[in-house]
């Protein structure tokens, strides 16, 4: 089947959903989603706890709910979108191959793409955990879709590696569910989930938050028996007799996110080593004309609503760029440094109040300036009380600090 | 009665059972595991050694040369991932040249073509990311292969032609009585092999013959992201004692294979990874290429070789028995060896007075599944036209559709298990190692096999995935 | 009296907050970010509530499970108790996202309702 269509969004979660629907208000008609799941939604039908949309919606909602506000807008403005739909390639003049069960191959030839894919969790073979291979080991992630799509009971005693988020919300999730969670381990000596989390999910149910803590070995030949934990010191090293055993059948992994970058990298688009995402501009554009990326697909995201509003402007430019082109100059790099470890746009041409930066620091820490240079002037500056990795900083820039920044030619962000 | 029971479905066994599917023969394999390659036979190198490292005149030299030979119209026969390409090994010093000369030399007198010293201009122009420390290496023509889909597919072929296969058959006891022997008191044969690999010493004591021993050694690997592919040819340092030591080599799926190490271990069925296992490995492989992180390892695991303490392959009929065939200590390179190995022990067998009349009805063409990642678009259409769970991906980091895993469950031997699968298809072997896509092959394995879903292993006893 | 920290669980900024109390009274509700975190507070202190989430069983083939959660945050020592009676409620299509499955869930006034459409 060979289709031509305007804008092409490849993923139909938060990012590309709301993508979709800013291109469409902004006047695309001619859109097409492509979803490799079952429904619209992506991850957020997974996440059915609390804790979306509180900035966008003003209410806390599930993700499931999260996700239908933007599934009834999709049908609302009658968007196309076509699920089960695997996208196999990209060709940098953005013809898109996809296969779906209802219609087979498609070839389609679109002017704009906008790249929404998402992520994909660090695994125990990323992250070499020695030791025996049994049943029992999963990612967090899939053993959330085991228990909140599929219903299934993944164990009875579990030991939660990686206190980010999602292995927060697990560890309640699991033991509402009548598992026993024997502790979180945490190789850091600081947690990289939020506060909230390790209150109402840890706390609240008495599980011990291990810090400093990572497994040297793992037991079981057929289906998992226990894991061996050791500490850690100030480089990570597993400590020499620190070693103790924990019975457990089955463990969970929660040890990082990894945009999918795969067909991003088939259609040439440069990729920043930091993110692992694409290089964008300010209109969130990759280093291809016409293809565009947002959400956690571009840089992995602490919350849905950041990806939503970093997915709707990334609709609108896609439907800026559709209408009007976009004339490209000089692009001038944001370096991050000194306590940042990346800025989200890596370059830009003209900022406007528009976009705003992102950006992590590298390691946490409290009473700190975060300052922006330009031309080794600090056009910004903010004091921040405690700053960590695991959240997602934003500095909204004002028409003055713009213009300072469009006329300088060293442009830098970093923590003084 | 069988005419022949083989012991153990690893490459030799499944070989062997795929070489005497030609005749008219009743022939079993017994396997321990719940499928076959199982053991060695999984976790290899994968490399199908050009033959310039066994000691001239052993019987590992002369099988290494001719299974290189044959196994060029075996994945032909068979439909198995096999690709052509160089073996280089790495000298950094004189005296490691000394090795390589000595190694030229063994290789012209096991009669291997296409060998030669080269230079390190000519190893850095054919491998630019090596150590530019090396002085000098040994160029060979080689190949590599998929060697649990040659396994698999052998085994496929026998079972199609006949062959019975026995899985999650642990062999215990043999008897021979009246000129026949009875395995487990339930499996009779007339002649038994024993191609055990790391059991084959073991599974020999049962029938008195201890004339040899069997050392389980480890080897830990890395597996590297397809991405992260930067050679293309095998890369080899020097050999020693333990092995030919740690190497870089592409695998036929496009990633990127580090190790082994060689460490002695206890159990036979030790499979584990360990921290000094794989630090050896990543620390000997950064000497071949110091541009080597670990940023794009996906997975790792350990298989564990047959060592034997005769220093060559015990193919020939027990002292104990003139009937019991031992195809044991098949260390490296059993896998380059095993259509020799074959092609020897069913000659053997002939000559101890196996008749051996061909079946008309056998097949020594296997097809494989076709794969919608390989498959050009007007092929893919056509897939899918016959079939629309081609155009299902299931697995999404290998472009794996649900007519493929479907396929791999249903045919002879069909997966049992999402391991099965994996082997198969390759599902689950990519950069999420079966994030996304093992729930999904959990409930494929659960509809086609119609066992509730909570029955699904990950490679059968008691490994399931979820609980009830 | 009693001085404790306490993590306010209201938005994910997840104020790391130091509060004095004496008879589940609060007296004193430091470094919050915004009003709602002595409210927190007070309510931690005398009563803590929680929303809770969970799923239950569809008739649907496609959908096997309907999310839930109350409508309300109730009382944390019942979330166990809460769970029990989670497990007998089934969802039957046609459901829209916000609609109530199960009247008065463990509380008065407070309800059970479903997180997504489920179309028959």
């Amino acid at each position: 089947m060979n289709l031509h269509k305007q804008l092409v969004v490849i993923g139909g979660g938060p990012a590309g959903m709301a993508a979709a629907i800013s291109a469409k208000e902004n006047g695309i008609d001619d859109i097409l989603i492509l979803e490799r799941g079952e429904f619209l939604g992506g991850i957020l039908n997974q996440c059915i706890h609390a804790g979306f949309g509180l900035h966008t919606f003003n209410e806390e909602l599930t993700g499931p709910e999260y996700a239908t506000r933007y599934t009834d807008r999709i049908e609302a403005l009658k968007i196309e979108y076509s699920l089960n739909t695997m996208v196999l390639s990209i060709k940098k003049d953005k013809t898109i191959v996809a296969v779906s069960r209802d219609k087979g191959l498609m070839n389609i030839k679109t002017e704009a793409v906008i790249l929404a894919m998402g992520c994909r969790e660090r695994t125990r073979g990323a992250i070499n955990i020695a030791g025996s291979r049994p049943a029992g080991i999963f990612t967090a992630g899939t053993a959330q879709y085991y228990i909140n799509i599929m219903g299934k009971t993944i164990g009875k005693k579990i030991v939660i590696l990686g206190s980010g988020d999602i292995g927060l919300i697990m560890a309640r999730r699991l033991t509402l569910e009548g598992a026993e969670v024997k502790t979180v381990l945490e190789l850091l000596p600081y947690s990289n989930g939020l506060g909230r989390n390790i209150a109402q999910c840890l706390e609240d149910f008495d599980i011990p938050l291990m810090l400093s803590h990572t497994i040297v070995g793992i037991t079981g030949k057929e289906r998992l028996e226990g894991i061996t934990i050791a500490s850690v010191d100030e480089k990570l090293t597993p400590i020499p007799g620190s070693e103790q055993f924990i019975e457990c059948d089955t463990l969970l992994l929660s040890v990082g996110l990894i945009p999918e970058n795969e067909l991003t990298t088939d259609a040439e688009v440069e990729i920043d080593q930091r993110t692992s995402g694409a290089v964008i501009n300010e209109n969130l554009e990759t280093s291809v004309e016409g293809i565009f990326a947002c959400g956690n697909v571009l840089h992995v995201h602490d919350l849905v609503d950041y990806v939503s509003d970093e997915a709707a402007r990334a609709g609108k430019k896609a439907t800026q760029y559709l209408k009007n082109g976009i004339t490209k100059n000089e692009y001038k790099n944001i370096i991050a440094q000194n306590g940042v470890r990346y800025c989200v746009p890596q370059k830009f041409e003209k900022l406007t109040p528009e976009t705003p930066l992102f950006f992590r620091v590298t390691t946490p820490c409290d009473r700190r300036f975060v300052a922006v240079f330009a031309d080794g002037e600090a056009v910004y500056k903010k004091r921040e009380a405690y700053l960590t990795p695991s959240e997602m900083q934003i500095i909204k820039l004002n028409d003055e600090i713009c213009e300072k920044l469009n006329k300088a030619t060293q442009i830098s962000i970093e923590l003084i | 009665m069988f005419d022949i029971a083989i012991i153990g479905a690893g490459v030799s066994g499944c070989m062997l059972a795929r070489s005497l599917s030609r005749y008219k023969l009743r022939v079993c394999v017994l396997e321990s595991s719940y499928d076959v390659a199982g053991g060695a036979s999984r976790a290899n190198s994968a490399i199908i050694h050009a033959g310039y490292d066994p000691v001239p005149g052993t019987l590992k030299a002369k099988l290494n040369v001719r299974g290189a030979e044959l196994m060029k119209t075996v994945v032909r026969e068979l439909g198995v991932e096999y690709r052509e390409l160089p073996s280089i090994v790495l000298a950094y010093d004189d005296e490691q040249m000394k090795t390589v000369r000595e190694l030229k030399a063994r290789a012209e007198a096991n009669n291997v073509k296409a060998v030669r010293i080269i230079g390190k201009d000519e190893i850095l122009k054919l491998e630019p990311k090596v150590n530019p420390e090396i002085v000098g290496a040994l160029y060979a023509d080689s190949a590599i292969v998929c060697p649990y889909g040659l396994t698999i597919a052998a085994a496929e072929n026998a079972a199609a032609n006949g062959v019975e296969f026995r899985l999650n058959f642990e062999v215990t006891d043999i008897k021979f009585e009246n000129n026949e022997f009875i395995i487990n008191n339930e499996i009779k044969a007339k002649y038994v092999v024993n191609a055990a690999g790391v059991n084959s010493g073991k599974i020999s004591t049962l029938i008195g013959d201890t004339s040899f021993k069997i050392t389980p050694r480890r080897g830990e690997y890395l597996i590297y992201d397809k991405k992260s592919l930067c050679v293309s040819s095998v890369l080899f340092t020097v050999p020693t004692k333990l092995g030919k030591g740690v190497l870089v080599a592409p695998s036929v799926s496009g990633n990127m294979l580090v190790g082994p190490n060689s460490e002695k271990v206890e159990d036979e069925a030790e499979r584990s990874t360990t921290v000094k296992g794989q630090d050896f490995v990543f620390n000997n492989a950064r000497r071949i290429l110091p541009v080597l992180t670990k940023r794009g390892v996906i997975n790792e695991f350990a298989g564990v070789r047959a060592i034997p303490d005769t220093d060559d392959f015990i193919i020939g009929f027990s002292d104990k028995n003139p009937c019991f065939l031992q195809v044991a200590g098949i260390e490296s390179p059993g896998l380059a060896s095993s259509p020799a190995i074959a092609e020897y022990a069913t000659e053997l067998l002939k000559q101890a007075g196996v008749m051996m009349i061909e079946n008309p009805d056998a097949t020594m063409l296997r097809k494989q599944f076709p794969r919608i990642a390989d498959a050009t678009p007007d092929e893919a259409e056509e897939l899918i036209k016959q079939n629309s769970l081609y155009a299902h991906i299931i697995c999404r980091c290998e472009t794996i559709s649900e007519a493929e895993i479907v396929t791999a469950i249903h045919r002879p031997l069909g997966a049992r298990s999402i391991d099965g699968v994996k082997f198969r298809t390759r599902a689950g072997m990519g950069r999420c190692q079966g994030g996304f896509c093992l729930p999904k092959i959990t409930e494929i394995l659960a509809r086609e096999l119609k066992i509730p879903i909570e029955e699904v292993t990950k490679f059968g006893g008691n490994s399931q995935i979820l609980y009830s | 009296m009693t001085e404790r920290k306490m993590t306010c669980i209201i938005c994910p900024r997840g104020c790391r907050m130091t509060v004095k109390y004496e008879n589940n009274t609060l007296i004193e509700c430091k470094d919050n970010f915004c009003a709602r975190g002595p409210t927190y507070a007070k309510n931690e202190i005398a009563a803590p509530t929680r929303v809770l989430t969970s799923t239950i069983p569809t008739d649907s083939k496609t959908v096997p499970l309907m999310p839930v959660k109350t409508s309300k945050a109730i009382p944390k020592e019942q979330l166990f108790t809460a769970m029990k009676l989670v497990k007998t409620i089934r969802a039957k299509a046609p459901l829209k996202c916000g609609d109530v499955i199960y009247k008065d869930f463990m509380v008065q006034g407070t309800d059970l309702i479903c997180g997504r459409n489920l179309k028959v």
